[in-house]
């Protein structure tokens, strides 16, 4: 079966869930996505950039004193913190703004939350040379106060959105706003597998590189398939990136690691698969942190990329067909990763991506024998140094 | 035939023009939503259009944001809205749509939405995230229970998606004047009278125009062009105006018997 369908689902997850307004502008841009999909030139613009402005290929590290430590796992790095920007997410920045520029888009708008896709925009944007608005909550443009000097440094005009919880998603409230108001000359650069079709499909297609490397590279590394591939998941775009290329091979274990935050016993953490219900929210339909009367509720998770209530709704439908499966680590957790890598193989990871290093602990106690595993480090820690400070 | 449908009947048959009057249920609290809407029916308002509050309003402007969530801390869930519709109904026969976004719909169900709208006398609902793409099961169940489902038409519709939209469409067809979101800038007629004629071409719906409505004088030009005229967020910011006062009824409904009289 090929996912999504026309329409944008998986399964009964994704679609699209928006005003009128944005309808045929949506249409526009999924015809534009499949044209460039098949074009030889596109393909070529793209892989020029990742190599030569990204610096990809990244490596696939074998992390030999974390696996002597962990005993039952051998693990494999995949090092996208290595990347121009220092995370994944600006494969999916270089992807949409070449589209955006056939679209003859001149003004670029993106919500963030920790600043690490508002900063991937920007500078995409400083690339090109197009206007770029980048939306963030007040309280995360405090929080991130170094992104926000970073964006601000390439040109990108960086506005505080006071509304709601004034953070990722009111961020990302804001700028759907935005959007429907100045709809003609507009692109909106969504950082993750959300929102509506096509963006949770493009956004998988820009990441896929992250898999396809890791594929070829384990099997020339160890002649073989991995036995686990693990990624960390707010909206799940690093995580997409990396699982999809493996959808067929189903004797790779996929997992998912979503914030726990203060516990999912407590109401304070951002797993919406582990806890969430299916619901309908930024555009489309996917597992949500709700409460009993369909309002969105707040997430937390010490790690901002990870701070939202909903997620991808490939995601969602990985987990109900039962192809992935989804963990959830807290704060604390997370921070005691952070501090392992550390120390151990000289990586600081960022706290995103902690949480997937913190889970090898765990899977280590799980398994039997000796497993290969390749945890994807979606980003570098540079980012979180002072919320790091503040807890040491 | 349901309350919209006999009412636009009713006008049409005497060439007149429907005021549709748009408030956040619930703002300031529920009691003063029922006394509005029976203040609204006397000032001349010929439909009202209760708003549900959602916790994230994206089509939704400053004005109507800040009382979706005045609304939401004021503990207003669908099941107390609905009660107030009952309450309403007892003393009034004005016709009444929920406007609101999908979740609390889908969290409710789409069946038990329309069957407990219906049974508490509402008459429509309007959804602006939930295009007809994805709405045919929540049409389904409206359809059997005589529910209207009004759907969007905007200044960037295409022709084709028009006749999608048009056709699904039952109650009245709700014309986005701008694109933006409620409480934008001013609109110009001239533009919408285009796309309304187009419209016109496809079905004899109602056509009713809103968003960036804001005067008598926009009202007066817009019932020229439409069926009907939609104020929503200036009515929402006479609320706020007043809140507190003890005669915030009579100064809300006096604005609205203002825009009532320009149809």
């Amino acid at each position: 079966m090929k996912l999504p369908d026309k329409l944008g689902h998986y399964g009964q997850f994704g679609g699209r869930f928006v005003p009128e307004t944005l309808m045929n502008l949506l249409l526009d841009l999924e015809k534009e996505f499949a044209g460039v999909a098949k074009d030889a030139a596109f393909k070529k613009e793209f892989a020029f950039y990742l190599k030569e402005y990204a610096g990809r290929p990244t490596n696939l590290y074998l992390a030999e004193r974390l696996s002597k430590q962990l005993k039952t796992l051998k693990v494999y790095l995949k090092r996208e913190d290595l990347l121009h920007t220092g995370a994944h997410k600006v494969n999916n920045t270089l992807g949409q703004i070449l589209v955006a520029r056939r679209m003859g888009k001149k003004r670029i708008i993106a919500e963030t939350g920790a600043g690490q896709h508002g900063v991937a925009t920007a500078t995409v944007c400083a690339l090109f040379g197009l206007k770029c608005v980048v939306y963030m909550g007040a309280e995360d443009v405090k929080r991130q106060a170094l992104n926000v000097v970073r964006m601000r440094l390439m040109g990108a005009e960086v506005i505080p959105v006071e509304s709601g919880t004034k953070t990722l998603k009111d961020a990302m409230n804001e700028a759907i706003r935005d959007w429907v108001t100045n709809v003609k000359d507009t692109y909106y650069l969504i950082g993750t597998v959300a929102g509506p079709h096509p963006y949770p499909l493009m956004v998988r297609e820009f990441q896929k590189v992250i898999g396809e490397e890791a594929r070829k590279q384990i099997l020339i590394k160890e002649k073989k398939l991995p036995d686990y591939v693990l990624a960390c998941v707010g909206g799940g775009s690093n995580a997409m990136g990396i699982f999809h290329p493996f959808y067929n091979d189903k004797r790779v274990n996929l997992i998912g690691v979503e914030a726990a935050g203060h516990g999912l016993h407590t109401q304070a953490h951002s797993a919406a698969l582990c806890k969430g219900q299916t619901g309908v929210l930024h555009g489309t339909k996917s597992n949500l942190l709700q409460d009993a009367d369909g309002q969105v509720m707040n997430a937390h998770s010490i790690a901002a990329g990870l701070d939202y209530p909903g997620v991808g709704p490939e995601h969602a439908y990985y987990k109900e067909s039962g192809r992935a499966e989804y963990v959830a680590i807290t704060d604390d957790e997370a921070i005691a990763g952070l501090k392992m890598l550390a120390k151990v193989e000289g990586i600081i990871p960022a706290l995103e991506s902690s949480h997937a290093i913190a889970y090898l602990q765990k899977l280590a106690r799980r398994v039997k024998g000796r497993k290969t595993v390749i945890v994807c480090l979606s980003g570098r820690g540079d980012k979180d140094m002072e919320t790091i400070r503040d807890i040491l | 035939m349901n309350r919209i449908d006999l009412k636009f009947k009713e006008l049409r048959a005497v060439g007149k023009k429907a005021f549709i009057a748009f408030i956040t249920a619930g703002d300031p609290d529920l009691e003063t939503t029922e006394a509005l809407v029976l203040a609204f029916e006397k000032a001349g308002a010929d439909i009202v259009e209760l708003g549900v509050p959602f916790s994230d309003p994206q089509a939704d402007g400053p004005t109507i944001q800040a009382a979706s969530f005045r609304s939401i801390q004021k503990g207003t869930t669908l099941v107390k809205i609905l009660k107030t519709v009952k309450k309403i109904r007892e003393r009034s026969s004005i016709p009444i749509a929920l406007m609101t976004y999908y979740n609390p719909v889908f969290h409710f169900g789409d069946r038990k939405f329309v069957e407990q709208a219906k049974a508490a006398g509402v008459d429509g609902v309007i959804i602006p995230d939930l295009p007809v793409e994805e709405a045919s099961e929540l049409c389904r169940y409206a359809l059997a229970a005589d529910l209207s489902t009004i759907f969007f038409l905007a200044p960037t519709t295409s022709d084709d998606r028009m006749k999608v939209a048009v056709n699904a469409a039952t109650g009245f067809i709700y014309y986005v004047s701008v694109a933006g979101v409620t409480g934008s800038k001013a609109v110009v007629p001239s533009e919408i009278a285009i796309k309304i004629r187009t419209a016109r071409r496809l079905s004899d719906k109602p056509i009713c125009v809103g968003f960036g409505v804001s005067t008598p004088e926009q009202v007066h030009a817009l019932a020229a062009i439409a069926d009907g005229v939609i104020v929503g967020s200036a009515i929402v910011k006479e609320i706020e105006k007043h809140a507190g006062a003890k005669d915030l009824v009579d100064q809300v409904s006096a604005f609205v018997k203002k825009l009532s009289q320009a149809i």
